[in-house]
Parts: C-alpha cells; sequence; structure tokens
C-alpha cells in the first residue's frame, strides 16, 4: 500500500469512529432530517380548505337559501348565517370567519332576470394575509359560478357567460401544498446537514488543536479533505435517503421520476455543502461562528431564494437573478421536477449543470484557504 | 561540529491586525540554530512569541522576513517533505477525544505510513515509556490532563522524528506528571544518542530552563540570549544570597532590602529572602539589608533573566488602599475566612470532599494544585458563585450559605485571565468597576483618583485595555478588583506566566496590601507564586493534603537523601502520602 493511501485509510477511519462515537453527528444527519420534515411538512400549509364565511342575507327567500346551499357544498368553504352586516362585521373582527358575503334585498328578484339588471353581492375580505384573501375570493367567485350554471340549466337558458372553462391542474391535481413544500424542504434539510455538520466538525478541529498537529504531520491537505469528504459524503447521503423515503412514506407524495437523477442532484449539491462547511469552518475556526455562519449562508437563503416557499418567477426581477447564485435553488427545482412531474430532462439538465458549478467553486475555494495553512 | 537541524536566520514574523487593527510583531531579528541530541528550552513569559516560533519552525506559518531551514529544507517552500521528520505537539494536545488512547497513536501511525511491524514495536515501547498500557482502551477525553499530556507527547514521538517541537507541554500539569514527561523525552533523546533527535521544549517555567541542554531565551518577540543555562548564570556567581529574617517580617525586610542600591533583585522564598546584588557592588551586612544572616547560594536560572531584563533602581510607591488599613496585631488573630467540612459534589463525583481552613486578617493563604484538584470550585464557593453541597463557610464575617450577596461585596475578585473590557479604556474600565461596586459618586471619583495613582496607570488612562501588555493589564485588574476597597482578595492564578519583573512588581504589591490588613486568597499550580505566599494549602483530589508555611510543608518531607527539598518536592511527597 502506498504511503498517501495509508494516510487516507487512517484518516478515514478516523472520522468514521468519531462520526459514530459523537452522537451530535448522528442526531444532525438523521434526527434533525425527521424533525425539520415533520415540524415544515405538517406545519407549513399554504392549503385554504374549510374557510368561514359569514353570509348576510337581507331578504329571506327560496332562491337565496338555495344560492346558501351551493356556496356550503364546496369542501373550501364552511358558510355562518349572519342576522345583520352589523353582526358579520363582528365575526370578522373577532377572526371568527374570513369573510363576509352580503346580498341584498333584491338580490334574488334581480338573479331571476339578469338581462335586465344584474344582480349584486358585496363580498368583504380580511385581506391581512393577501395570497388567502384571493384564495377566498376565487373559491367564493367559483361556488357563485356553480350556483348560477345550475339555475341557467333549471331553467333551460342560455349561460349568460359564452365561454365555459374547464380547470385541470396538473401535476399537483389535488393542489395539496405538502407535495410541493416536501421537496423544498428537504433541499433545507441537506443544506443543514452538509454545512452544518462539516462546518461544526472541523471548527472543532481548530478549536481542539488537532488541526494543527494534522498539519504539522505528513498528511497532505487534500487527503485530510479528502477523507472528511468521503466520510461526511456517504452521511449526508444516508440522511438524504431518508428524508426521501420519509417524504414518500409519511407525507405520501409521488415519485414520477427516476433515481439517477436524484442521486446525481444529491451528490453534487452534498459535495457543494460540504466545501461550504469545510470553507466557512477553516476561516472561522469556532464552533460558534461557524454554525452562524453556516446558517446565514445556507438556511436562510435556501429558505427565502430556492423557491421552496416563494415562487421566484413572482420575485422582483434583480431579485431573480440574485437566486440563480443560490444552488438550493437548482436542487429544490430537481426535487419538486422529479417528485411531481418526473424525468423531465429540459429543467433536470440545466438544474444539474448549475449545481455541479456551485460544488466545483466550493471545493476549489475550501482547497484555496486551507492551502495557506495557519496565516 | 555536529550539524544543526534547524537554522534560523533573521526571522521576523508580523501578524497583520484584522478589521483595522494595527499590526503585531511577534518576532523581530531571530537568529539561532538548534542542535540534535539535546533539549532545546525555548523559554520566556506568556506573549514572548513561543508559539510563533514553534508553528513557523513546524512550517504551519511563513516567515514575514528571513529564513528557516529544517535539515535543509526551507520551511517556507519546502515545509511538506520535511513533515515526515517533525513531531509536533501542539499547546492543546492535538488528540482526538473520541478516539481511544492506542486508537490515536494508530492515527499517527497511519499519517507517518509506517509498517506494521515498526508499528507494533513503537506503540509498545511508547506505551510502556508513558505508562499508558492500562489504559490503552481509554477514550482519550476520559484521560487526566497528565495523561492527556503523555499520550499527546507518544503521538509525536511515534515516527522517531529528527526534530521534536512541544508547545508548553508541561503547563497545568501535576508536578509529578511534569517530572514524568521531562524523563520520557529524556530517555527518547538517549536512544537516538547525540546525532540523534532535537527537541525544542518551549515553557514558561523557568526553572523547566535550567535543565535544558540549552536555552533560547525569548522576551517581547526578541532573543535576549542563546546558550546553555550555565552561561545564563556565569556571571552571577558570588552575587546570590539567602538572607534569614526574623518570622513575620519576611515581608517589611524585603521592601527594605530592595530599597538598597546595591540589591538587584529580591524574592521572598518560604522563611527567608535571596537576594541578588548588582554587577561589582560590595556586599552589604545582613544587618544593613534588616535581616539577620547572609548566606552564599547558587544562582538560579531565573536571576540570569532578571540580569538580562536589568531592571532600574525600584522606586517604592505609596500603599495601596485596603479597608483594613492600620490594623493592629489584634486584628491579625481574627480569622477572615472559615472554611469548615465545605463539600461540593457534581452528580457522583465529589469535586470538594470535607474541605477546612481558616485564614488570619491580612495573610496571604494560597491553595495549591494542579488543575482539576478542585482548587477552583472551592474558590467559586467562597465567592458565593456556587452553592456548597454541605458544610459551612464564612467570609468577612457574613455566611456565605446565608447572605452570599453580602460576602460578595467585601470581596475583591481578580480572575486568571484579568476580566476587563478590552474595546474601553483604562479609565472607562475602571469607572465601570466603580459603577458596578455601586460606589457614590464622590466616592467613585476619588477611588478612581487614587487607583490611577497607586497604580502608576495615570500616563495610560485613556490607552483601550486590549492593548495594554501583560504587566499593565495586571495591574489595572488589580486596580478594579481595589476600587470598593474590600477587606478580602481573591487571586485566581494571577502571575501565571507572566515574566518574572512583572511578578515581582505583582507579589510586591500585594505583599503591602497583606501587611495593610487585607486577607490574601490565591489559588495556583505554579509554585513561585506559592513561595509568595504565608500560607498553603495543598489541594489534591478535592482533598486538603496539607496545610503550613512553605517552610513548614518543606521541613515534613526533608530526608537525609533530600536534605534541601523544594515546595515542588514537597508537594509531590505531600500529595502522594496516604
Amino acid at each position: 500500500m502506498t504511503a498517501s493511501l495509508l494516510r487516507l485509510r487512517g484518516l478515514a477511519r478516523k472520522e468514521i469512529k468519531q462520526i459514530l462515537r459523537d452522537p451530535s453527528a448522528i442526531l444532525i444527519a438523521f434526527l434533525m432530517p425527521i424533525v425539520l420534515l415533520v415540524v415544515n411538512g405538517f406545519g407549513i400549509s399554504l392549503d385554504a380548505s374549510e374557510m368561514k364565511l359569514a353570509v348576510v342575507i337581507e331578504a329571506p327567500e327560496e332562491n337565496a337559501r338555495g344560492m346558501l346551499q351551493a356556496i356550503d357544498a364546496s369542501p373550501y368553504l364552511s358558510v355562518q348565517r349572519a342576522l345583520s352586516t352589523h353582526d358579520g362585521e363582528a365575526a370578522m373582527i373577532d377572526g371568527r370567519v374570513r369573510g363576509m358575503l352580503v346580498l341584498r334585498d333584491d338580490f334574488a328578484q334581480r338573479a331571476g332576470r339578469p338581462a335586465s339588471w344584474p344582480a349584486q353581492a358585496q363580498l368583504v375580505m380580511n385581506a391581512t394575509d393577501p395570497n388567502t384573501a384571493r384564495i377566498l375570493e376565487g373559491y367564493v367567485a367559483g361556488a357563485l359560478q356553480v350556483w348560477l350554471a345550475g339555475q341557467a340549466r333549471e331553467r333551460r337558458l342560455a349561460p349568460i357567460g359564452g365561454i365555459d372553462l374547464e380547470y385541470r391542474d396538473w401535476f399537483n391535481p389535488e393542489l395539496r401544498s405538502a407535495d410541493f413544500i416536501v421537496p423544498g424542504i428537504i433541499a433545507m434539510v441537506m443544506t443543514m446537514t452538509g454545512t452544518l455538520l462539516t462546518a461544526l466538525i472541523v471548527s472543532r478541529e481548530w478549536e481542539r488543536g488537532t488541526m494543527e498537529s494534522m498539519l504539522a504531520s505528513p498528511a497532505r491537505m487534500v487527503e485530510l479533505i479528502a477523507a472528511k469528504l468521503g466520510c461526511y459524503f456517504a452521511l449526508g447521503m444516508g440522511s438524504m435517503g431518508g428524508a426521501v423515503t420519509l417524504a414518500i412514506a409519511l407525507f405520501g407524495l409521488p415519485y414520477r421520476g427516476s433515481i439517477g437523477p436524484l442521486a446525481a442532484a444529491a451528490s453534487l449539491f452534498l459535495i457543494f455543502a460540504l466545501g461550504l462547511g469545510l470553507f466557512i469552518s477553516t476561516l472561522a475556526r469556532n464552533q460558534f461562528v461557524a454554525s452562524q455562519l453556516a446558517f446565514l449562508t445556507t438556511m436562510m437563503p435556501a429558505m427565502m431564494l430556492s423557491g421552496m416557499l416563494f415562487d421566484i418567477a413572482a420575485m422582483p426581477r434583480w431579485l431573480q437573478f440574485v437566486t440563480y447564485a443560490v444552488p438550493a435553488r437548482y436542487l429544490v427545482s430537481t426535487l419538486q421536477t422529479l417528485f411531481l412531474a418526473g424525468d423531465v430532462w429540459a429543467v433536470v439538465l440545466p438544474n444539474l449543470a448549475g449545481l455541479g458549478v456551485a460544488a466545483v467553486l466550493a471545493v476549489s475555494a475550501t482547497l484555496v484557504v486551507t492551502r495557506r495553512r495557519l496565516d | 561540529m555536529i550539524e544543526p537541524i534547524v537554522a534560523i536566520d533573521a526571522l521576523r514574523h508580523v501578524f497583520s491586525g484584522a478589521r483595522g487593527a494595527s499590526s503585531h510583531v511577534a518576532l523581530d531579528g531571530l537568529s539561532a540554530t538548534i542542535r540534535p541530541g539535546m533539549i532545546t528550552g525555548l523559554v520566556g513569559p506568556d506573549g514572548a512569541g513561543k508559539t510563533t516560533l514553534l508553528r513557523l519552525i513546524a512550517g504551519l506559518l511563513r516567515p514575514t522576513v528571513g529564513r528557516i531551514t529544517v535539515l535543509g529544507h526551507d520551511m517556507a517552500s519546502d515545509a511538506a517533505s520535511t513533515h515526515a521528520a517533525i513531531g509536533y505537539m501542539p499547546q492543546r494536545f492535538g488528540l482526538y477525544e473520541e478516539l481511544s488512547v492506542v486508537e490515536n497513536l494508530d492515527l499517527f501511525a497511519d499519517l507517518h505510513a509506517m509498517t506494521s511491524a515498526l508499528r507494533t514495536e513503537r506503540v509498545l515501547r511508547l506505551l510502556r515509556f508513558t505508562g499508558l498500557g492500562p489504559f490503552k482502551e481509554r477514550l482519550a477525553g476520559q484521560l487526566s490532563g497528565g495523561m492527556k499530556q503523555k499520550l499527546g507527547l507518544a503521538c509525536a514521538l511515534l515516527s522517531r522524528p529528527r526534530l521534536l517541537l512541544l508547545d508548553e507541554p508541561s503547563v497545568g500539569v501535576d508536578p509529578s506528571s511534569r517530572r514524568e514527561l521531562w524523563a520520557i523525552v529524556s530517555a527518547m533523546l538517549e536512544e537516538g544518542g547525540a546525532d540523534g533527535m532535537a527537541v525544542v521544549w518551549a515553557t514558561a517555567y523557568l526553572d523547566e530552563a535550567a535543565r535544558c541542554g540549552e536555552v533560547l531565551l525569548l522576551h517581547e518577540g526578541r532573543l535576549l540570549a542563546q546558550g546553555p543555562p550555565s552561561a545564563f548564570v556565569a556571571s552571577l556567581a558570588g552575587r546570590v544570597f539567602r538572607l534569614s529574617v526574623p518570622t513575620g517580617e519576611r515581608r517589611a525586610v524585603a521592601r527594605r532590602a530592595a530599597a538598597n542600591p546595591a540589591v538587584l533583585d529580591v524574592v521572598v522564598t518560604g522563611d527567608a529572602l535571596r537576594v541578588v546584588l548588582r554587577e561589582g557592588r560590595a556586599i552589604p551586612t545582613a544587618q544593613e539589608l534588616g535581616g539577620e544572616t547572609l548566606d552564599p547560594v547558587p544562582p538560579r536560572f531565573e536571576d540570569g533573566f532578571i540580569a538580562r531584563l536589568a531592571p532600574p533602581p525600584r522606586l517604592s510607591s505609596p500603599s495601596p488602599r485596603g479597608r483594613g488599613a492600620g490594623g493592629g496585631g489584634a486584628a491579625s488573630q481574627q480569622n477572615a475566612i472559615t472554611v469548615s467540612d465545605l463539600v461540593r459534589r457534581f452528580g457522583t463525583f465529589t469535586a470538594v470532599d470535607h474541605v477546612s481552613f481558616t485564614v488570619r486578617r491580612g495573610e496571604i493563604f494560597g491553595l495549591l494544585g494542579p488543575n482539576g484538584a478542585g482548587k477552583s470550585t472551592i474558590f467559586r464557593m467562597l465567592c458565593g458563585l456556587l452553592r456548597p453541597s454541605s458544610g459551612e463557610a464564612h467570609v468577612a464575617g457574613a455566611d456565605l450559605l446565608r447572605a452570599p450577596a453580602e460576602a460578595r461585596a467585601r470581596i475583591g475578585y481578580m480572575a486568571q485571565r484579568f476580566s476587563l473590557y478590552a474595546e474601553l479604556s483604562v479609565l472607562e474600565n475602571l469607572r465601570f468597576f466603580a459603577r458596578v461596586y455601586g460606589l457614590g459618586r464622590a466616592a467613585q471619583a476619588s477611588a478612581i483618583d487614587a487607583a490611577l495613582s497607586s497604580f502608576d496607570l495615570r500616563g495610560t488612562a485613556a490607552s483601550v485595555a486590549g492593548e495594554l501588555p501583560l504587566g499593565m493589564k495586571q495591574r489595572l485588574a488589580l486596580a478594579a478588583a481595589l476600587l470598593h476597597a474590600p477587606g478580602i482578595l481573591f487571586l485566581d492564578e494571577p502571575t501565571s506566566g507572566v515574566d518574572p519583573l512583572t511578578r515581582r512588581e505583582f507579589w510586591a504589591r500585594i505583599g503591602r496590601l497583606a501587611d495593610a490588613g487585607v486577607t490574601i486568597l490565591v489559588t495556583s499550580h505554579f509554585m513561585d507564586e506559592a513561595e509568595y505566599c504565608d500560607r498553603l494549602g495543598i489541594v489534591s483530589q478535592g482533598r486538603l493534603a496539607a496545610v503550613g508555611t512553605p517552610a513548614d510543608l518543606r521541613a515534613r518531607v526533608r530526608t537525609d537523601a533530600l536534605p534541601d527539598p523544594t515546595l515542588e518536592d514537597a508537594f509531590i511527597a505531600l500529595v502522594q502520602a496516604p
């Protein structure tokens, strides 16, 4: 065995024993993904279901009651009768309902003869969260549309609007936000385990002076980095496998792609994350600063700018450009595509290229910084 | 002429300041050689540049100016090929705490690509040498400080390096482990013969320097001298004396003797004084110096260091404030600190085990013991920072268990690394501490004014504390601890690692405080500090192994084989006694 291989073997053995004997490594690699997935997967929900809506009908009569039933039949809405606009307002201020639908006393009359007078209704919404308000608006309008169409069929009238829109939600037909968020969380978990773990482990080596004795030994920098990256790569891939399994088993996500591109994206991203962790800990050499830096440089951008929570296309143009510098973006997009759509190479390949560039940059930056040793 | 292993030529190393801070010259104008077959002591106080020099020799830093060659290789460009021949032990052991003793050794064997036959032989040999054989399966993190140090040494020695670099291997280790470390290195050195290994042993302990084959004496980044230890003291022959003094007056006599123009240096050792005379001066009589008899003694390495620093004749400065000022003979009968049956447990581990002692008012009492013996735990309980599990402690008349805050108000505390705010100026630090101690506006002004003059800080009042030299920081920390004129002063290893001049100045102040009636409690693992104490308690494994004056403790272990034991000898013997 050559000297270099012997050294590499010794270093790798050391890393493995350290991982096995230090509970914090196992915790970060396996427990943290589970906690993050469960908390965020169930906690962050962009679905709107059973939204409470107060309905005020100023002149109760048959026609209005029918409409009320139609709205209540929608799975997204739950109707509560309010006796007056005053009552409805109070319910909105208390937060008991998200919105209030007011039907004037001549509503039924006018709705019966739409050609002469358009019927009028007022929808008041709690718009503190504009997204939810928009969704509510859509659901109410949709429910009204359904009811009107029903009315028209009943009276054998032609529908008022000329176009009959039919909706099909592709890739996520049930409109479940978990399907969209969980792949993003897997990316976040990989960022955390990859970068945080190495940043902590290596800065601990600096703190305890072991890095100094390694640097003064015949081991070369490339060997030190290779042993570290190799062992934590295996750990990170294990963590990734666990997270994907959990996503499918616990959240019932579909997986429509194949294993190859998933493995490629995960590997490239891990190399980037581990390299960044090494880079940070070499600069910081202190566990506390390293963990702060790891958090700020990986977790925050991964959450905000990767498209995991917020749609990149909806961001201002300059910010969209910034997201290209966040490697988590490529992983999130790849994972979402692989999970929900399948092997769409036109999306996956450019993302893999982005991840490859990030990995090369992170590892070479680490090599440059550590080559200079203690200065 | 044996070829030197290391040649250092006109070395200068500057650390460029981060965040716009001024750059710092760590080493300047240093030329030296390190030869095989002996231990070269790299001696100097903290901040002298020892660690920087070792890292430069190991090729971990690149010199700003100058050149270092190790075994013919320039370390700035060719460090990698030399590392196989270097064994380096950094200050914090450089061990993997999650790996066992054997696994650590195996790792270093792998790094040096040792063959399995050679590896087995070397590991066995080093385990035997270090006495770590019975503990070889134990995790390094669970070893005691002394054992960690030995394991670190074994790892550095494993590949039979031509150059062994040891960065303060004996710091914080108990005296018996310290001697064992020295014995291991000496034995390994003999194994190789005269053309074998070169050893660089960095240390702040001046007594270790005397045992080295050659010494590089560093002070503030400069090489004061290089040579065998005997050369350092050659010029002092006939200038060092032991002055016996009446009991209880040694500090007063020391002050009187120091004022004599013929005297270069005076230190308290046990019940006598050690006096070093200036070059070319007539020998004064014992009576002139205020003592009883004056006997010549052989010079020590420390005397050589002092002579090289050549301090100017000392001016007597006014006595610092203390609540007990003017206290008469009756006062010294009172006990300022009474500790009875003090116990502190952490889980199942008993850190302090039924410790009892008393300290009289105006006395300097030392708790002496290695790191981990329980000194700090006792100390924290006496400061009211930690509740005792059982037992009683009265400090300055206040019961620590019932009124810790009241007891704390009467205590001044100076932490090991001087708890100062590095970003504040000297004056701002003093103002802050005065406010923290709750002094009124007028009292603040007068206390700060008095502190500035009695601690010679007026000239540096506007300087930022973090940039002061070590000795000045120490003065400031002491001034801050005394602002509220406490009756009791707690000092935590106050002078470990400072140069001997600063140490003398510090203890002279402490002596004056004690004479003014302030009670002083010191913890230390440093024998030189212990010499300044009136009485000592030796702490070992949570128990008080012995209490007495330094002279008492020495007398207890005096045998025919050891007619003049040092305090370190006494320490080792008393700790080992059942």
